[in-house]
């Protein structure tokens, strides 16, 4: 029905075309693919590297300032730049991309957890003390739970925004849906699959982050009745 | 996958001859067209968001609206926004559609950092305020907008850095800018056209941490001593700082 609607409105160019979606179906859940794995990839290696850096930070003060700072410029330089940086010495494959939101998605995850794990209030973590955890039994029997809704914010966070940064990949032909934006751009204008691809590039990042608002709430039964 | 022998060193080479310079669509024309576009995208933005920041928060209404502009843009592709525009605008690919796309982009920082300025006013300044007989717009002119200037400051740097940042991507849609010298670097191919890519990064960096920089000092200075310490604490973000880049 719309997609009629759309036609008569404008036989040449629609916004949106069934059409497209049908005979297209291989290259757009390709597309998809790329960029879900690339966002996923992503995230999971900057949370790997940013738990033990917010830890460092939170036990050792000294430390925070500049790993924070560190962070701070990284993600201070704009997409395009950082993967200039990149790509001379990697190359253009799909390692560049990755490389790339990595380190973006690494600020976001730090500042959050080191924020989470901040809030720790310190009587929590003196009786914790007065009840002999060591070092490390508090650190994961009493901090990173308590840390948990920081961790998951930055988590978010990470995720949504990666999930918009994995189009700048187009740069180096990795940018799973960016690459049927740009395609769209340089294919006369051809305003199904531009619009195609921005929709799913919005709507992967609602899924994502419903599906770790879930796993949050899997993870820390305590705390569902938290708005965030 | 090519990788460059040595991309430094070509970079150096290019960044040291002249005619990179002075060309036309060289890096002196392609930093005026960035500075440009950055300018009245960031200047559009303010001209949207800080009335209304400042109004919802006179009123106090409108946070989930905040916060809505805010994470709906984080998850909205830039590159998306930067060629649906064009076709909106249905005027072929001059500045209008870049500089309204990068607005865009500058909003919630600029929106949600007014909002918070405005919020964050001792309520018993705003109580002694009414009580000499400050009508309501009144004390936002006198009371609550000098009081969020510190705000308004922060909210400006983010979204400037962020306008900068984002206005590289520019040109995929032919909109210029410094991100054409890295799109053209690798038009040439890694092997060749290395050491022009690493150069348009610098440049590209450069101007965003000057931007960070220059920024912060001014920041620095809008906002009265008293005020300084505190907000600046560690690990604790601020609305500004939530929203992403590109």
């Amino acid at each position: 029905m719309s997609f009629r609607l759309s036609y008569r409105a404008d036989p040449g160019n629609p916004w949106f075309s069934w059409q497209y979606v049908r005979d297209n179906s291989d290259t757009i859940l390709a597309a998809v693919r790329e960029h879900a794995s690339l966002t996923g990839r992503a995230v999971l290696i900057a949370v790997l590297i940013a738990l033990p850096l917010s830890v460092l930070a939170y036990w050792f003060r000294p430390l925070a300032g500049p790993i924070l700072a560190v962070s701070g410029v990284v993600y201070t330089i704009p997409s395009l730049a950082l993967f200039a940086f990149i790509a001379p010495y990697l190359g253009t494959g799909a390692t560049t991309v990755l490389v790339g939101l990595v380190l973006y998605a690494l600020l976001l995850i730090v500042r959050n957890v080191v924020a989470g794990l901040n809030q720790v209030p310190p009587e929590v973590r003196e009786a914790a003390e007065g009840m002999g955890y060591g070092r490390w039994g508090r650190l994961f029997r009493i901090d990173l739970p308590l840390a948990l809704p920081g961790i998951v914010t930055g988590v978010r966070l990470a995720t949504v925004s990666t999930v918009a940064l994995v189009t700048v990949g187009v740069l180096v032909g990795h940018g799973g849906l960016g690459q049927l934006i740009f395609a769209g751009f340089q294919n006369n204008l051809y305003k199904a699959e531009i619009m195609t691809a921005a929709l799913l590039c919005v709507a992967l990042a609602v899924v994502l982050d419903l599906l770790l608002i879930l796993v949050a709430r899997l993870v820390s039964p305590w705390s569902t009745r938290r708005a965030r | 996958m090519t990788v460059a022998a040595n991309p430094v060193g070509q970079a150096i080479v290019w960044i040291n001859d002249p005619l990179n310079w002075t060309n036309p669509g060289g890096m002196l024309d392609r930093l005026g067209e960035h500075l440009t576009i950055s300018a009245l995208a960031v200047a559009l933005g303010c001209l949207v968001a800080w009335p209304l920041g400042l109004w919802l928060g006179h009123l106090g209404r409108g946070a989930g609206l905040v916060v809505l502009i805010s994470n709906a843009t984080l998850a909205i592709p830039t590159l998306a926004l930067l060629t649906i525009l064009p076709v909106v605008f249905a005027s072929g690919f001059g500045k209008t559609p870049v500089v309204v796309a990068l607005a865009v982009f500058a909003v919630p920082p600029l929106l949600a950092n007014a909002y918070t300025g405005v919020r964050q006013v001792d309520p018993e300044a705003r109580d002694a305020a009414r009580g000499m007989g400050l009508s309501s717009g009144q004390l936002l002119r006198q009371v609550e907008l000098p009081l969020a200037v510190p705000y308004l400051a922060a909210g400006f740097r983010t979204a400037a850095v962020q306008v900068i940042a984002t206005a590289a991507l520019a040109s995929f849609v032919n909109g210029g800018g410094l991100g054409q010298i890295i799109r053209t670097g690798f038009g040439i191919g890694i092997a060749a056209g290395g050491g022009q890519i690493l150069a348009g990064g610098v440049l590209v960096a450069g101007l965003a941490l000057l931007a960070e920089v220059v920024l912060g000092g001014v920041e620095r200075l809008v906002t009265p001593r008293p005020l300084r310490r505190g907000r600046q604490r560690l690990g604790r973000p601020r609305a500004a700082d939530a929203t992403g880049s590109a």
